[in-house]
Order: structure tokens, then sequence, then C-alpha cells
């Protein structure tokens, strides 16, 4: 019970380090809600409706987010399907810079033709109920300075209207606020990447289809990973960077299994004696 | 092994954030510090560039929309607060958000919080679903009851109402152990992450 809780920290250390240099490849099944949204976007027609990926997290949660915000992109380039790309926060717009340059050039992605990069705007609230009147007056140009008018992919998409899907990948409470604010007013269907945390909150929202599809923490981004693959979506050597990290997750899992038992027995020893 | 100083640095700040697992000390002391100061001179930046440049100097000066200076005057109202004789001028940029806010969210919240959840725990039970979930959701549909009659304390919980209750607690624990468990594995998950960049970007050991 009085266990130098440093000794704890290095077995932890051990189980993640050595999965990650000498990998086994446990297997791994897909779940349906992320089935759920890997078919939905995967019947979005190509060169239409845009799908929008809200990027919610910034470094912080980068590790469970950045892989599946990435895997999504590489879907939708491959599909063909127009990208926007926003930020609602200041520290989230260094994300979509990071996701876009490990992504587009494997596709040959270009910015104003097959993806927008939006720039940061203040007011978050405003900024999600005002991309439902006019995406082009809310922002005005993109990132780049480029203006959205000249922008051919922003021809045809003027609000939600034109929105097939709205992605929200995020580490807070913004997905509630998408299908609160957005998805009740202007009927868009929203789909949710989130960190494990904050996962097991959003499955009564999956039941009452205020969500079409979640993907929940890394094993959510490695099984969707996993699904880009086996389609046939991705360059070969393309590296999965969720999915190489599944068996650290199930070695410290186990680990942290036989230490609660541990320590369960242990508390019940003690009790039993102090009696 | 990397040749890139950044790639260096971030290895180099990364070590001194995991050295406070083994105690404080300067190195930790100086990872935190920096990561505070970077982290609000970038916002800085952003803000300046993307909200105050293209919102507010460009249409007052370059465009000389002057209208614009209103909302920027409620604006600079807030820092009102930091002079005790003015102090007061903070209630109306407070009152202009909350009235907003409460106005757009109120009605849309009570959809997509309340009705819809409710809407979700009636519809559950319906003929012609598959056994499984049938019985999944009638399990989930008296979790939702007995969680809410623990919640109810103008009864005492003695007798049914207190059998009730119990169950309800153990539904809740029931939620926290799943909750634990998911942050468990985002926790991990943040750590592997870190190794991944150790172990592949910095010293290349990984594919």
């Amino acid at each position: 019970m009085n266990i130098d809780r440093r000794w704890i920290y290095l077995l932890v250390g051990i189980c993640v380090i050595i999965p990650l240099i000498r990998p086994i490849g446990l297997p791994t099944f897909t779940t349906p809600y992320t089935q759920a949204l890997f078919d939905y976007i995967d019947k979005i027609p190509s060169d239409g409706p845009a799908v929008l990926i809200s990027f919610d997290f910034d470094p912080s949660t980068a590790p469970e987010l950045l892989p599946m915000a990435q895997a999504i992109l590489r879907h939708c380039f491959f599909k063909d399907i127009n990208v926007l790309c926003l930020g609602l926060y200041p520290t989230y717009i260094g994300m979509i810079d990071m996701a876009l340059s490990n992504v587009k050039d494997d596709y040959g992605a270009k910015s104003g033709e097959d993806f927008v990069f939006l720039p940061y705007v203040p007011g978050v609230t405003a900024v999600m109920l005002s991309i439902g009147e006019d995406i082009k007056r809310t922002f005005g140009r993109d990132y780049y300075g480029v203006s959205l008018d000249s922008l051919p992919m922003m021809r045809h998409i003027r609000n939600y209207d034109d929105v097939a899907l709205v992605v929200s990948i995020s580490a807070s409470a913004l997905p509630q606020s998408w299908a609160v604010l957005v998805g009740t007013s202007y009927h868009v269907k929203i789909g949710v990447g989130t960190t494990a945390v904050s996962a097991a909150e959003y499955y009564s929202w999956l039941q009452t289809g205020q969500f079409v599809g979640m993907l929940g923490g890394l094993k959510g981004a490695a099984e969707y990973e996993d699904l880009i693959e086996a389609s046939g979506y991705t360059k070969k050597g393309t590296r999965k960077i969720a999915a190489m990290g599944m068996d650290a997750q199930s070695f410290v899992h186990i680990l942290m299994i036989v230490l609660i038992i541990i320590g369960n027995i242990a508390y019940f020893n003690l009790s039993k004696k102090t009696r | 092994m990397s040749s890139n100083p950044w790639v260096w640095f971030a290895a180099f700040l990364t070590l001194c954030t995991f050295s406070f697992l083994w105690r404080d000390n300067p190195f930790y002391k100086f990872a935190e510090h920096l990561f505070v100061g970077v982290s609000v001179g970038y916002t800085i930046s952003i803000l300046y560039h993307n909200s105050f440049m293209p919102r507010v100097w460009e249409p007052i000066v370059t465009n000389h929309q002057y209208y614009v200076l209103l909302p920027t005057l409620l604006g600079l109202f807030a820092f009102a607060i930091f002079f005790k004789k003015i102090s007061w001028l903070i209630r109306y940029p407070i009152a202009f958000i909350m009235g907003s806010t409460c106005g757009i969210s109120i009605p849309r919240s009570f959809e997509g919080y309340i009705f819809k959840h409710m809407q979700g725990t009636i519809t559950a039970v319906s003929p012609g679903l598959p056994p499984f979930l049938l019985i999944s959701n009638i399990i989930m549909v008296i979790g939702v009851i007995t969680t809410l009659l623990y919640f109810y304390f103008s009864l005492e919980h003695k007798g049914v109402m207190g059998k009730v209750a119990n169950v309800g607690i153990w539904y809740i624990m029931l939620a926290f152990g799943a909750s634990f468990g998911y942050t468990v594995m985002a926790r991990v998950s943040l750590l592997i992450g870190r190794l991944q960049f150790l172990l592949h970007d910095w010293l290349g050991v990984i594919k």
C-alpha cells in the first residue's frame, strides 16, 4: 500500500516504450460508431457539398486528435470531397496547418480547389451561427489572405445548405455546441472526433441521432486509419500513428487492471487485520 | 537521430517536463514558465493579426466605417475593471454578452439538451428492435429513471423509494467506472504521443 509511485511510473513507461520499439500487432476491430462516421463521409459525392472540419483542439490533446483529423482529411482528399477547415480559438489554427502540411501533398490537394483553410475569427457562437447565413461574409479571406470570392471551391458553397457534414474534432464540449446551435437550427449532420475523456458522455447524443458517428480517443483514430487503409484510400507506406500506439495502450490497460486488483486485495487484507 | 535543432529543443523540453515525475526541479520550472509565456505571446499575436487589425483597425482607419467604434468602445469598457473609479463600466459589455448568449442559447439548449434526449429515451423501447438492442435499451431506460429518482429529494429514500434510489446509485457508480477507464485511456494516449515523438522524430529508433 505504501509503494513509491515512481515505481508505477517506471512500469507504465516500460509498458509504453517496449511495444513501440517492438510492435506485437495485437488485433483491433472497428466499433459501430466509427464505421457509421466512415460510411457517412464515404457516401458524400465528390466535388459537391463540403465537409466542414472544425479543429477544436490544441497541442495538448494533439496525440489523440491530430491522427483522426489527418485520417478524415485523407478520406476526403482521396474521394475528392471539398473540405473547409475551421479553428474557433487562436491556438487551434496551428493544428490545421500541421494536419494539412502532413496530408495534402500525398493527394495533390490544393488550397482553394480541394480545401479552404478559414482564418481565425473571434466569437465562437457568433461564428457558428454566422456561417449559417454566409461563409464569405463571416471570413472574407482564407488563412493565406486570398479573398474567398476568388476561390474556385467557394463558388458553390455559401452556407450550411452546401455543407454535407460538420465534423467537430474536439477535446472540449464544443461538439455539443455544434449539435445544439447548428444541428438544431440548420439541420446539418454533425460527426464527432473526441478525446477518450469526453467519449463516454457522447453515447447518449449518438443514440438520439444528434451525432452521426464518433471517433473516441486514440482507438477511434486507429480504427479510422485501418478503415481508410483497408479501403485503399492511403498511399503505401503511410504512417498509421494512432494504430502504432494501440499495442502500448493495451499493455498499459492490462497493467492498470493488475494494479487495481492488487490494490483491492491489499486494501481488504488490511481492513481484515485492523478489525 | 534528428539534425533539426528545434526537434532537439522540443525533446529537451519534453524531458524537462517529465523530470517532474522524479520531483520538482528547476528544469521543470523552466519548461513550465516557457510554455506559459509562449502560449500568451502566440495568442496575442494571433488576436492582433486576425482579430484587431481586420475587425477594428482596418474598418475604422482604412475603410472609414466609424460605426465599428461602438462595439469597440463596448469592448474597451471591459478594461475598466482595472480602474476602481470607472470599474462599473464593465457591466455594459457583460450585460450585452449575457443577454445575447442567453437569447441565442436558451431555446436551442432546450431542444438540444432536454427535448431530444427525452425523445431518445421515450422512443428507445419500441417493438421491432433486434432483441439484444431492445434489452440494452430497457436497461438504459431503467438507469435513467432510477438515477433521476436518486436525485429526487422531496421524498425520503426509504422503503420502495430507497431500493429504487439504490439501483440508481449502482448505475451512477458504473458510469463513473466507465468514465475513469476512458480517462486512463486518454492520459496514456498523451504519453504514447510524447514517447512516439521522442523515439521517432528525435532518436529515430522507431519508424
